[in-house]
Parts: structure tokens; C-alpha cells; sequence
């Protein structure tokens, strides 16, 4: 067990005196702990040495917003999610819906599942694309981890990556000493991802050492493309243009599995466990860390007065066009899935094929002057 | 002092009470030598991966810490931690996180407290060395000397210099520093320092401003008097952990004449500013060593002291504000001086740096610049506020010579403390 000299030194101060100030927060964290939590937290940590104050200070440091709920606290490694269960079990229920400590997550990755999909009218339908994220076994998280062990998830990476074939065959960029003409052809392709501003993200200690240990990957047909080593281990990323959603989901699910067979065979396989799903640095990813979605033109109906709760009732969210905390521009709006945890890969992606297949529909009645009333639909 | 503080302290209480107590510095200086040797002998942190799979990329970087974090550095060190667990990593992360511009050279390494100064030295002392123009802390000491009496000429003509202020920072022995501090300890050093505050009279006697309670209108007060600091930005401090638990435990405390204020909490446990209107250095100055004397006795009433050795002077957060920790200024308006190609000599001759008026890193307005002493260590108080007297009467001059018309000369290079 590593000694976290710095915890130990902490305990000397008391409770009252070490305790953070949330009175002005709004976060799920904040939420959810109170003296009694930290008291009992404050003296343990993982066997990589991370700390209750660790999992918290990303949340202390951002009181957040009345309107916009963030989580406010994150893993360190996998560990975090047991040892800190009495502050994250109630974090994870309020988050997820009222998921409970002893619910268990189904996983289904069968892409053959999903019913449509292949015929979202590409007139509204600008682009299709679903990502997740996935942990390596035996190393530590974004926020926590050292350089060697970023390195060595860098190094496992390219080496499960470097063996696709057919479709999945491609390149890695590692941002250290990417040149300027293959960083503007990523940005021009979307696929750059940038050190994270974010202070939800930097306060948590995930942009440390940038760009060390960072890259990109994408498959030679641009469709397929892994983050590595940016807020998680890996994100993985199918996307084209176009609303054949279907075809995005099988090149997902299939290239999800081939890199899964190639880090087993390494002895590093994904993080998961039948509680909690696939488990990712922010609570909020945990189960799927699937996030499926459209760019849509929805001009008319993101006007309408029931805009909002048609997208509660879908389980679905709007963002804007450039990712989380944007806005949309032109009427265009990213649509997704709002769960994560507690239903399947399958049950997700077929709530945004149906849902946005409703939506366009409703979009071209507003278009035709006619009422969407008889369509709304019922709560799922 | 019935708090969770006096068990963690009593070593270092101990050593205040003997001060006070008029033991002599030689004393003092042995009891400091006992705790150096017991800081050195610091808990090995265990690593999850050798020195060399951790060492950090600093190819493209250009600041103090990676002109001298060698490989050999690195592995001697990185498995060390300071008796309250900060270790090599914590210190130079702003570094490597920052990598710096060709021009500008950053420090790049903090100290999450004062033993970081012993037992990082071996990066530490190199790294002062090159900041501080050659002060070799392991062969040379720094004298210290707050005797406003001994400044000279400290009346600047007001028809050019428009503001006069002397900073700076001290750190309360026995908590951590910024980068490092519990929560626990922030609020202790508000406590400390709040308590003591309230002790001053006279001209001196002021009010405490907290962030995290201050009203609205109180807010805007202090803004308008260009006192309230904000949340740092800038990463080379968010790197290195000084703005977490924004705003708990940070504050402003000024004297009702609004000529001496203390920031707690911010990059420092305090920096100390003595300022006015005006030309008049000499009245900042003797009001910015007797506030301070006054501030340090009140805390050594209560059995706290200030991190200083004679080493390194007043230990602080960055390596750059070692010594003094002084920085005395004036803003003063050279519109036809700066337009001369030879400004820039002059200052670097006169051993003087120039900043906007909105501080570091911020362009000049209208001709009018803050001017500045460049160096920290290695000289007293006295002696640096005495440069920059000199220094600005020097540039003040050349400034009505060129209106009019008369050419100006570049003065000789100061010689330092070498």
C-alpha cells in the first residue's frame, strides 16, 4: 500500500478545520457531502495513494451553476469507486436517476440489435456519431496518474491500435512533435482535441504534463478515431456524415471489441465490473460512457415552447455544435443520449435513432404550419 | 491556544518563544540548523515507476527549472518528500506545464513549504543561483535590513512620478505555503494574521475584508480603490495548486487611510504593500518597515514567526521572491524616454525593470510605465529601494533633458552584490 505522506500529515487537523466550504455550491458532490462522509472518508485512501480531498477538489474549486448540475468529484483509479463509496454510491444515484448500490448494468455491444437507424433523412440529419470511453486495467486515471504510467497507456495503445486491419487500419499522431500540417488537417477533419480549459477538468490535475503522453488515432477512412489519454485512458469515436446512425453503431461495436481483444491479450483489459459498467474517471460516464448523437436542424422545433420537455421525455439532450457548454449555431443541435448508466449500448443508441427520427418528423409539420401537439410523446 | 495546531507546531512555537525570549541569533541559528538536518531525513515516497519512465519532457522548454532538472537531478530526488509530503513533482509541475516563451524566462518550480528550500537543494540552489544573477545560497549570505532611516533623496519630482509602492510577501512559519496548504492550515494563517491585524493603531489601524463574506458594496469599494485581487488565472499559478478552495480562507485587510494593505492568502501567505499617491518613496518606505516590525511583533506575541534564514532571507512561495521579496515602484510617466532606443540599457544598467501599469505581464498606457527594482536577493531592503530612488531620479532626468532637446547618456552598470 503507498503511503500518502501528505493524508497522513492532514489528519493531524481537525475535522471542523479541514472541512470545505460548499455553502454557495451547487454540484452533485456538494450534494451529497457532509461532515459525517468526510469524517469517515478522510483517513483512507486507494492503494495508489488517492484521497478523499483528491476525488473532491475539481467540485470545491467549482461551486457551478444554479441552471447546470455537474458532478463535482472524480475517480482517481478504479479503486476510488470502492473506497469512496459512501460519498459516490449517493453521487452515482442522484446522477443517474436513483441508480441504486446493488443495481447491476447490462452491457450489449450487439450491434445486430438495434432496429433502424439506417434512414434518418440526411435533409436534417447532418452527421452521425457515438463515442465512449474506456479504462486499462492496472493503471491509474487521468487525474492521478504519474508520466510513466501515461507514457506506458500511450505505448499499450499504440501497440493494440497499430494491429487493425481492413477498415480499422490507421495512424497515430502523438500531439508531441505533431507537425503544423498534420495538426491542420486534424483540426480541419474535427478529430484535434485541445488541452483541456475547462476548470472542471484542470482543477481535477487532468491536463498535467501536456501534451506528454497524448495523441490521436484514426482509422484511413476517418471514421473511426481514439482519443488517447485526454479526460480518460481512451475515448473511442465512430462518426460519419450523414444519418445512417446503424452503420456508425456497428463500426463502434465492432472496433470496440477488436481493441478489447488486443489490450486482454497485453493482460490490460477494459475497467468493469457488473455494478457499475464500464468505469471512467467522471462518475457521470460510468455504465455505457456512451454518448450517441446527431447534428440536427431542428430550427423550428428548438423554438417551440415544448422543446425542452419533448427532449426530457426522450431521455435525450441538446448541446451545441461544438460539443458540451457550446452553443448551437443556425438552428443545428447536437442531440444525444442523457443516460449513461443503468441501460445498455443498444437500449442508448435506440433512443436517439427513434427519438431523433420523431423529431425531424415533428420539424417538418412545424415546417407545414401544422401542430405537433398529437405528437408528443409519452415519458420513457 | 487551545487548537488542533499546537501539537503539529510545538517544535517550531518553541523556537519563537526562545526569540522571544532574546536568545541570540547564534542560538537561534543552531536550533534552525537541528530542524534543516530533521526536514532532510523526510519520508521516501514510494514510486510506482523508476525516475527515468517518469523523468518529464522539457525539450521545448525555456524556464529555470528545465535549464537544470537534469535526468541525475531528477532520480536523486523524485523518490523524497518534505516532512509534510510534498515531493519533486508537486514543485515543478507549474514548471512543466508551462513551458515558457524564448523570450521570457520563468522560474518554473515552486515550494510547497520551507523545508522544499533543503530538501530540494540540489535543484533549488541552481536554480536561485541563475534567477538571482549568480547568489550561491550554499556559499553566500543575505542581509536583511528594514532601517527606513537610511534612505536618501526619496522624494521623486510628482510632476513625473504619479504613484510610489513597496511589496512584499512573508510567510508564517510552521504552515504550509500555497501550493501545498490543507484548508486547515489557510484558515490558520487567516487566523494568525487577522488576529495580529487587528493589533495595529494609529495610522496603521485597519480592517479585514474576507472573500468569502464580503458584501457587494464592499466589493466594489475595493475595486475601486485597485486593491481587491482576483482568483489567479494565470496557469503559471493554477499549475502549481495556489488558487484551490477559491475564495475559503482568502482576504484583504487595509488601514483606514488606505496606505497599507495585506493580502492573505493569495500567492503568499501575505504580501505586505505600502503605497501612495504621489513621489513620496521615502513616507512609503519608512511606513512599509514599521508596519511590518509592528505585524512581526504581534504574531511573535502569540508564539508564530516568519520564515526567514539568512541564507534566503524571507522564504516564500517562488524562488524568485526569495531575500527582500521586495519590489518597490513608481508609476511614472516617460513618454519621450521610452520611445529612446536607449531605454532598455538604461533600466538594465540601473539594474530597474519596467512593467504597464497593470502590473506584470501588462502593456504600458500613455507613456506611463512601472518601474521597478530587478533584483531580490543578495541586497537589503534598504539598499534595493535605494536603487530604485536612484535609478528613477536618473530616468526622471534623462526624461527632461530629451523635452529639451538635450541628448542623455547611458549610465554605468551597477555592480550587484558579486
Amino acid at each position: 500500500m503507498a503511503k500518502n505522506c501528505h493524508n497522513d500529515y492532514k489528519m493531524k487537523f481537525s475535522l471542523d478545520d479541514e472541512y470545505p466550504d460548499l455553502s454557495l455550491h451547487n454540484n452533485h458532490m456538494a450534494k451529497v457531502l457532509n461532515k459525517e462522509i468526510y469524517g469517515k472518508l478522510r483517513g483512507k485512501s486507494t492503494p495508489s495513494g488517492f484521497t478523499l480531498d483528491d476525488v473532491i477538489q475539481t467540485g470545491v474549486d467549482n461551486p457551478g451553476h444554479p441552471f447546470i448540475m455537474t458532478v463535482g468529484c472524480v475517480a482517481g483509479d478504479e479503486e476510488s469507486y470502492e473506497v469512496f463509496k459512501d460519498l459516490l454510491d449517493p453521487v452515482i444515484s442522484d446522477r443517474h436517476g436513483g441508480y441504486k448500490p446493488t443495481d447491476k448494468h447490462k452491457t450489449d455491444l450487439n450491434f445486430e440489435n438495434l432496429k433502424g437507424g439506417d434512414d434518418l433523412d440526411p435533409n436534417y440529419v447532418l452527421s452521425s456519431r457515438v463515442r465512449t470511453g474506456r479504462s486499462i486495467k492496472g493503471f491509474t486515471l487521468p487525474p492521478h496518474n504519474s508520466r510513466g504510467e501515461r507514457r506506458a497507456i500511450e505505448k499499450l495503445s499504440i501497440e493494440a491500435l497499430s494491429s487493425l486491419e481492413g477498415e480499422f487500419k490507421g495512424k497515430y499522431y502523438p500531439l508531441t512533435g505533431m507537425t503544423d500540417a498534420e495538426q491542420e488537417q486534424l483540426i480541419a477533419d474535427h478529430f484535434l482535441f485541445d488541452k483541456p480549459v475547462s476548470p472542471l477538468l484542470t482543477c481535477a490535475g487532468m491536463a498535467r504534463d501536456w501534451p506528454d503522453g497524448r495523441g490521436i488515432w484514426h482509422n484511413d477512412n476517418k471514421t473511426f478515431l481514439v482519443w488517447v489519454n485526454e479526460e480518460d485512458h481512451l475515448r473511442v469515436i465512430s462518426m460519419q456524415k450523414g444519418g445512417n446512425m446503424k452503420e456508425v453503431f456497428r463500426r463502434f461495436c465492432v472496433g470496440l471489441q477488436k481493441i478489447e481483444e488486443i489490450f486482454k491479450k497485453h493482460n490490460h483489459g477494459f475497467m468493469w465490473n457488473e455494478h457499475l459498467g464500464y468505469i471512467l474517471t467522471c462518475p457521470s460516464n460510468l455504465g455505457t460512457g456512451l454518448r450517441g448523437g446527431v447534428h440536427v436542424k431542428l430550427p423550428k422545433l428548438s423554438t417551440h415552447a415544448k422543446f425542452e420537455e419533448i427532449l426530457t421525455r426522450l431521455r435525450l439532450q441538446k448541446r451545441g455544435t461544438g460539443g458540451v457548454d457550446t452553443a448551437s449555431v443556425g438552428g443545428v443541435f447536437d442531440i444525444s443520449n442523457a443516460d449513461r448508466l443503468g441501460s445498455s449500448e443498444v437500449y442508448q443508441v435506440q433512443l436517439v435513432v427513434d427519438g431523433v427520427k420523431l423529431m425531424v418528423e415533428m420539424e417538418k409539420k412545424l415546417e407545414k404550419g401544422e401542430s405537433i401537439d398529437g405528437m408528443i410523446p409519452a415519458q420513457k | 491556544m487551545a487548537s488542533s495546531f499546537s501539537r503539529v507546531l510545538s517544535s517550531r512555537r518553541h523556537l519563537g518563544l526562545l526569540s522571544l525570549a532574546g536568545a541570540g541569533s547564534v542560538t537561534a541559528a543552531f536550533l534552525l540548523h537541528q530542524q534543516r538536518d530533521r526536514a532532510v531525513s523526510a519520508e521516501a515516497v514510494r514510486r510506482r515507476y523508476p525516475a527515468s519512465a517518469d523523468y518529464p519532457d522539457l525539450r521545448k522548454h525555456n524556464n529555470c527549472m528545465a535549464s537544470h532538472l537534469t535526468p541525475a537531478i531528477y532520480a536523486k530526488l523524485c523518490d523524497k518528500s518534505t516532512p509534510n509530503g510534498y515531493t519533486l513533482d508537486q514543485a515543478i509541475q507549474t514548471g512543466v506545464d508551462n513551458p515558457g516563451h524564448p523570450f521570457i524566462k520563468t522560474v518554473g518550480m515552486v515550494a510547497g513549504d520551507e523545508e522544499s528550500y533543503e530538501v530540494f537543494a540540489d535543484l533549488l540552489d541552481p536554480v536561485i543561483k541563475e534567477r538571482h544573477n549568480g547568489y550561491d545560497p550554499r556559499t553566500m549570505t543575505h542581509p536583511t535590513d528594514l532601517d527606513s532611516s537610511k534612505l536618501t533623496s526619496g522624494m521623486f519630482d510628482e510632476k513625473y512620478v504619479l504613484s510610489s509602492r513597496v511589496r512584499t510577501g512573508r510567510s508564517i512559519r510552521g504552515l504550509s505555503l500555497p501550493p501545498a496548504c490543507t484548508r486547515a492550515e489557510r484558515r490558520e494563517v487567516e487566523r494568525v494574521v487577522v488576529e495580529a491585524l487587528s493589533g495595529l493603531k494609529e495610522d496603521l489601524a485597519g480592517k479585514y475584508y474576507s472573500l468569502t463574506q464580503m458584501t457587494e458594496k464592499e466589493q466594489q469599494q475595493l475595486i475601486d480603490d485597485h486593491f481587491l485581487f482576483d482568483k489567479p488565472v494565470s496557469p503559471l499559478l493554477t499549475c502549481a495548486g495556489m488558487a484551490r478552495d477559491w475564495p475559503d480562507a482568502r482576504g484583504i485587510w487595509h488601514n483606514n487611510e488606505k496606505t497599507f494593505l495585506i493580502w492573505v492568502n493569495e500567492e503568499d501567505h501575505t504580501r505586505v504593500i505600502s503605497m501612495e499617491k504621489g513621489g513620496n518613496m521615502k513616507r512609503v518606505f519608512e511606513r512599509f518597515c514599521r508596519g511590518l516590525k509592528e505585524v512581526e511583533h504581534l504574531i511573535q506575541e502569540r508564539g508564530w514567526e516568519f520564515m526567514w534564514n539568512e541564507r534566503l532571507g524571507y522564504i516564500l512561495t517562488c524562488p524568485s521572491n526569495l531575500g527582500t521579496g521586495l519590489r518597490a515602484g513608481v508609476h511614472v510617466k516617460l513618454p519621450l524616454l521610452s520611445k529612446d532606443p536607449r531605454f532598455n540599457k538604461i533600466l538594465d544598467n540601473l539594474r530597474l525593470q519596467k512593467r504597464g501599469t497593470g502590473g506584470v505581464d501588462t502593456a504600458a498606457v500613455g507613456g506611463i510605465f512601472d518601474i521597478s527594482n530587478l533584483d531580490r536577493l543578495g541586497q537589503s531592503e534598504v539598499q534595493l529601494v535605494q536603487t530604485v530612488v536612484d535609478g528613477v531620479n536618473y530616468l526622471v532626468e534623462c526624461e527632461k533633458r530629451l523635452e529639451k532637446g538635450q541628448d542623455i547618456k547611458v549610465p554605468p552598470p551597477i555592480k550587484t552584490f558579486k
